[in-house]
């Protein structure tokens, strides 16, 4: 009896031992086995800003102007609150939408001419005034200078209330009293520096189409660099021998503006003559004009075929720009462009949006009909170049704006570009990549919160800390009026964003799907795993009933 | 006897403007064509110089070099086909590869950067995988390669040298070629280039070459020379019969309407030079503007030319098809052997060791001449150069010069370049043996049960004449003489390229990484199963029960011994 007991006290102990070892087994595997698995078998994943590139979703832009007041003497409005020299500041707000707003601040310092200024002022042309005035100023970008001369100065012409000139300077006639001052003042502001709509249109990927006007999406994204390519077109070599000299015209005409333009992104010019290339419609005859006519709906249609003989832009990853100069095959001329109203357009050109322009040079028939072919054309330079030039400025977004008739801007000269518009370009470029960065950022913290699977390595992870950095300092600056270094932080941002974000290294390991993985495992994990499980719900059951028992024996 | 008509297309050239450089040159096209014996006919068309699409500027731009010689060719037909084109015309074929070479003139140390970007450009160009090109392919031949054109340094450090024999040409490659001949293919001989006829060939190549040449007489300054050259063999006859005409519409499946109005010389050269008495059973038509008569590789040869430009040529017809009639049907087809050509296999059994040779015949009748041979191999076949053996006529031949650039694992590959003295009327066998190496499992191609491509092996050399040649005269036919090329009166120029060789390398089961999973996680699962068993079973105490029969046995022979039981 005492030794049945005794074996059953033994197996007990024996039971339980048992049990206990069960239970290690499975606490070792949970403790020790599940944590190695997991760390042998972890993707490296750098740890990034996610809440700064968060922060960022949301931008709310200031952007400030220093803005030098000279009143010439005589010019102060008699109800000027204080006496000069004073500050003042000038701001506005405009939320775009939800994440995105604009807080523009004109920074005006009110001062009184120096002599030297007074005696620029005292030039016998407007001209030589902006001329004088220039080399008085220590103008950095993004920094204007508003002389206000007396009502009856005779500097400008009669009728002509603000004239902006060649640099960053601005001549405005005082008006009767400080409010008629005050909404000049704040219109030549605008027109040198930028205004809600420029800005709208260079945050045109953050917008919905709804609120972009019609043009939002004609300039040039921002990038590092363009290539610019000239075309001749001539699908009829058997009757025009047709010459350019695109070597003089691009170092006389658009090589300047490319200079003035060099501080924005790398450009590089090439061009060629390619032979039997046609447009892909036929043009109409229209028999009153005996011409043929090509009218704006067709046009969409021009670029495609022309386009798959431009030549691949297999060297570099920049945008291009191309310009056509097309010359009708014989058959075909003369060939006008025929706009939506039907009349016929002036330049016989158009442009493409982000793609580039067209235009079209007729060749006047020869004197003689029995003239020999080919006949030698020799291309009016001046006559295109005008044309791709104003296209250039367009597709860049610098084009002029219409503007009041008592405004009088100064035209740019040689160099096809005012300082002030390069200051316009630059705080919408800034702006556009801020916004780009931002972009490009948050779809990469997405994209990298979605997907588990992709490696972060230490690299990717210093350009995005890097790209964050650069853009946060973009936006400081740009609080401050320091436009140069605001643009070139944002375009450092733009380079360390795209590196990361096209860093090849994300796609290694993209292509292990979990169930796969898992697949793999369970070689190993369904015979360890069915033990362990089994001899716990048997514990669990076990202890149930231990339980149960008692009230039993109630 | 041997029936041998050579006919051959000649040249169409275009003065056409480079832009930028605001520089007019002379673009000029030629198409050579030649029916070899039988089956096939040879086409070789060839347009030059100077022509600049962007794209070409493009890669100009971003590698200046002296020279840039990039050709793609295939070889569609196998066997009798292949090496019979290869003998035929020994100066310009190869088979079955892409090849890239440049001279490059940046600093040393950019050399190699400025390498990749020319490679990556050109295949963006061209459509071409000739991306692929990397260090593991790329070699710097010491003597090999010259550059072309107006170049005074020879400094072989600058020089690149690439082949990706597993590329072969197609349509992809041929669009944007025609693209940049100045009239496209809308006017001239390009007109010609169908692509559902030129790839139904058996053999196919096409080149682009830049070099830097004189822009005028002085000498003062550059321009830069492009030239384009295709080459292609047909088999136009099709059904036996003896029967071996042909015309341009047969073998195109176009004719010619008019030249490329940017032409300034625009030629087909037909090639009915027959031997001896046979001049009489050949007959072209429509009649050829002119004759030519040439020293061609040694062999006198007489050319048919139309001349696309001469009005006269359209006047009865609108459209030129040159057809070649024979008076009565041939029946026997002996091929001339060319001076020298070379064979080239690869030995040996077993997935360890092999042996590749190369066999490189003189059959010159009493001159020998000297040939420089330039082998790459890649890295994982690895070669034992102590095993290289040349022998001519069964005597060791000891090349005059040889330089050898062992190969570094992913990284590079075999270098052998030598020069050997090829005796008159001889076969110089070149023989080495290689180990292959194994591959990591993620270096294999798709396909790797297919093999894997050794690249075609050059031999460059000065053939010598065996009829004296005079001086062509380049400035006449400057295409003419590009696509025949001659040193001196005495020799001339011929390089060699060898077929590529496919080596089978020792081949893993790919599944491998996922059978070791299993197995491994089998024993772990097997070993810890019974682990666990052991250590998680609960033992019972038994109760000794009355014993079994071996123990009552036991008993009662103990009782019989007189021992107390057990």
């Amino acid at each position: 009896m005492a030794a049945a007991a005794a074996a059953a006290a033994a197996d007990e102990a024996e039971k339980a031992r048992g049990r206990r070892a069960a239970l290690s087994f499975a606490a070792i595997a949970v403790v020790l086995g599940l944590p190695l698995w997991w760390k042998t078998t972890e993707t490296y994943r750098a740890a990034l800003p996610y809440a700064d590139i968060a922060a960022l979703g949301e931008l709310s832009f200031q952007l400030a102007v220093p803005v030098a007041v000279v009143f010439a003497p005589g010019s102060q409005p008699r109800d000027l609150p204080r006496l000069l020299p004073f500050r003042d500041t000038e701001e506005k707000e405009t939320l775009l939408n939800s994440r995105t707003s604009i807080a523009s601040r004109y920074e005006m310092v009110c001062r009184s001419t120096t002599a030297q200024e007074e005696a620029a002022l005292g030039a016998a042309t407007v001209q030589e005034a902006d001329a004088a005035l220039h080399q008085l100023q220590d103008a950095s970008l993004g920094s204007l200078s508003l002389y206000v001369i007396p009502e009856t100065s005779l500097l400008l012409p009669q009728g002509i209330g603000v004239y902006v000139g060649k640099h960053r300077s601005a001549l405005v006639r005082a008006g009767q009293g400080l409010a008629a001052l005050r909404a000049r003042l704040q219109q030549v502001m605008q027109i040198m520096s930028f205004t809600t709509s420029s800005i709208t249109a260079a945050l045109s990927d953050r917008m919905p189409a709804s609120q972009l006007g019609p043009d939002a999406r004609r300039h040039f994204k921002s990038s590092l660099g363009y290539e610019i390519t000239f075309s001749l077109l001539n699908p009829d070599p058997k009757s025009h021998a047709v010459h350019w000299d695109i070597e003089g015209a691009v170092s006389r005409y658009v090589q300047p503006f490319l200079d003035k333009l060099s501080f924005l992104a790398n450009f590089s010019v090439d061009s060629q003559i390619l032979y039997y290339a046609v447009l892909g419609v036929t043009p109409r005859f229209d028999k009153e004009s005996s011409s043929f006519l090509l009218s704006a709906h067709s046009l969409p249609h021009v670029i495609n075929p022309v386009e798959a003989r431009l030549g691949s832009s297999a060297a570099s990853l920049y945008p291009v720009l191309n310009f056509l100069l097309y010359v009708p095959e014989r058959s075909h001329s003369p060939l006008y462009i025929q706009d939506k109203d039907g009349a016929l357009v002036g330049t016989n050109a158009f442009h493409s949006p982000r793609w580039g322009g067209i235009m079209v040079y007729n060749v006047e028939g020869p004197a003689a009909p029995q003239a020999s072919l080919p006949l030698r054309v020799d291309v009016d330079m001046v006559r295109v170049m005008e044309v791709f030039l104003a296209q250039l400025r367009l597709l860049f977004g610098v084009s002029r704006e219409v503007q009041p008739p008592e405004v009088l801007l100064e035209s740019p000269g040689n160099e096809g570009l005012a300082d002030w518009e390069l200051d316009r370009l630059l705080w919408a470029r800034t702006v556009e990549n801020v916004a780009t960065v931002s972009t490009t950022l948050t779809s990469l913290a997405q994209l990298l919160d979605k997907i588990g699977n992709i490696v972060i390595k230490d690299d990717v992870a210093s350009e995005v800390y890097r790209a964050v950095a650069a853009v946060q300092s973009a936006m400081a600056e740009l609080a401050v009026g320091h436009l140069h270094s605001a643009f070139q932080a944002s375009k450092e941002a733009v380079t360390s964003s795209e590196r990361a974000f096209f860093d090849p290294s994300l796609l290694h390991l993209l292509y292990f799907p979990d169930d796969q993985k898992f697949a793999i495992y369970i070689p190993l994990f369904l015979p360890m795993a069915v033990p362990i499980l089994l001899s716990l719900a048997k514990i669990f059951r076990e202890a149930k009933q231990r339980k149960k028992e008692p009230t039993k024996t109630d | 006897m041997a029936a041998r008509s050579r006919s051959a297309i000649g040249a169409l050239g275009a003065p056409g403007a480079s832009s930028i450089s605001a520089r007019r040159d002379l673009a000029r096209a030629q198409a050579l064509q030649e029916p070899w014996p039988f089956p096939q006919k040879a086409a070789a068309l060839c347009w030059g110089p100077a022509w600049f699409a962007k794209g070409v500027k493009m890669c100009k731009s971003v590698t200046p070099k002296r020279a840039l010689r990039r050709s793609r060719t295939c070889c569609c037909s196998t066997g009798r086909g292949r090496t019979q084109c290869r003998k035929i015309k020994p100066h310009s074929l190869q088979e079955q590869s892409s090849s890239l070479m440049g001279f490059a003139m940046t600093r040393l140390l950019r050399v190699d950067k400025a390498w990749e970007e020319l490679s990556n450009i050109l295949s963006g160009i061209f459509c071409a995988s000739l991306n692929f090109i990397d260090s593991t392919n790329t070699v710097t031949p010491t003597a090999s390669f010259k550059p072309l054109g107006l170049a005074n340094g020879t400094d072989h450090h600058l020089l690149r040298y690439a082949v990706l024999p597993r590329e072969i040409v197609c349509t992809e490659n041929l669009t944007p070629w025609k693209k940049l001949l100045p009239c496209g293919s809308k006017a001239g001989l390009a007109v010609l280039l169908k692509a559902e006829r030129l790839f139904h060939s058996s053999y196919h190549s096409q080149a682009v070459h830049i070099r830097p040449i004189c822009r005028d007489a002085s000498c003062l300054a550059v321009s830069w020379e492009l030239r384009q050259t295709l080459t292609v063999v047909f088999e136009t006859f099709p059904s036996g019969q003896g029967k071996k005409d042909w015309s341009l519409f047969k073998m195109f499946s176009r004719t010619l309407t008019e030249a490329c109005p940017l032409a300034s010389q625009s030629k087909i050269y037909v090639d009915i030079s027959a031997k001896d008495k046979e001049k009489e059973l050949l007959e072209v038509t429509p009649s050829p503007t002119s004759v030519h008569e040439a020293i061609v590789q040694g062999e006198k040869r007489t050319y048919a030319v139309y001349d696309l430009l001469s009005p006269s040529l359209f006047n009865t017809s609108r459209s030129l098809n040159v057809q070649l009639k024979w008076k009565r049907p041939q029946d026997s087809l002996e091929l001339s052997t060319p001076v020298l050509h070379a064979q080239r296999y690869v030995s040996g059994y077993g997935l360890q060791t092999g042996k590749i040779s190369t066999l490189i015949y003189n059959t010159h009748p009493y001159r020998a001449f000297p040939v420089i041979l330039l082998e790459t191999v890649p890295w994982y076949l690895r070669l034992y150069v102590h095993t290289l053996t040349i022998i001519t006529k069964g005597k060791e031949n000891k090349p005059s010069y040889i330089h050898y650039q062992p190969a570094q694992d992913r990284r590079r590959p075999h270098l052998l370049e030598m020069l050997i003295q090829l005796p008159a009327n001889s076969v110089t066998k070149i023989t080495i043996q290689f180990e292959r190496a194994l591959l990591k499992w993620t270096e294999y191609t798709p396909d790797p049960n297919h093999g894997f491509y050794v690249s075609p092996s050059v031999l460059s050399a000065l053939v010598p004449s065996v009829i004296a040649m005079k001086e062509v005269d380049m400035e006449q036919s400057p295409l003419f003489t590009s696509l025949f090329p001659s040193s001196d009166g005495s020799s001339y120029f011929v390089r060699l390229y060898t077929e590529p060789l496919l080596v089978n390398l020792p081949t893993p089961d790919f599944s491998m990484p996922y059978n070791v999973i299993c197995l491994t996680c089998t024993v772990v699962a097997v070993c810890y199963g019974s682990f666990y068993n052991l250590l998680t079973r609960t033992f019972h105490v038994e109760e000794p029960t009355r014993g079994g029969l071996a123990k009552r046995l036991a008993n009662i022979i103990r009782k019989f011994r007189g021992v107390p039981p057990l």
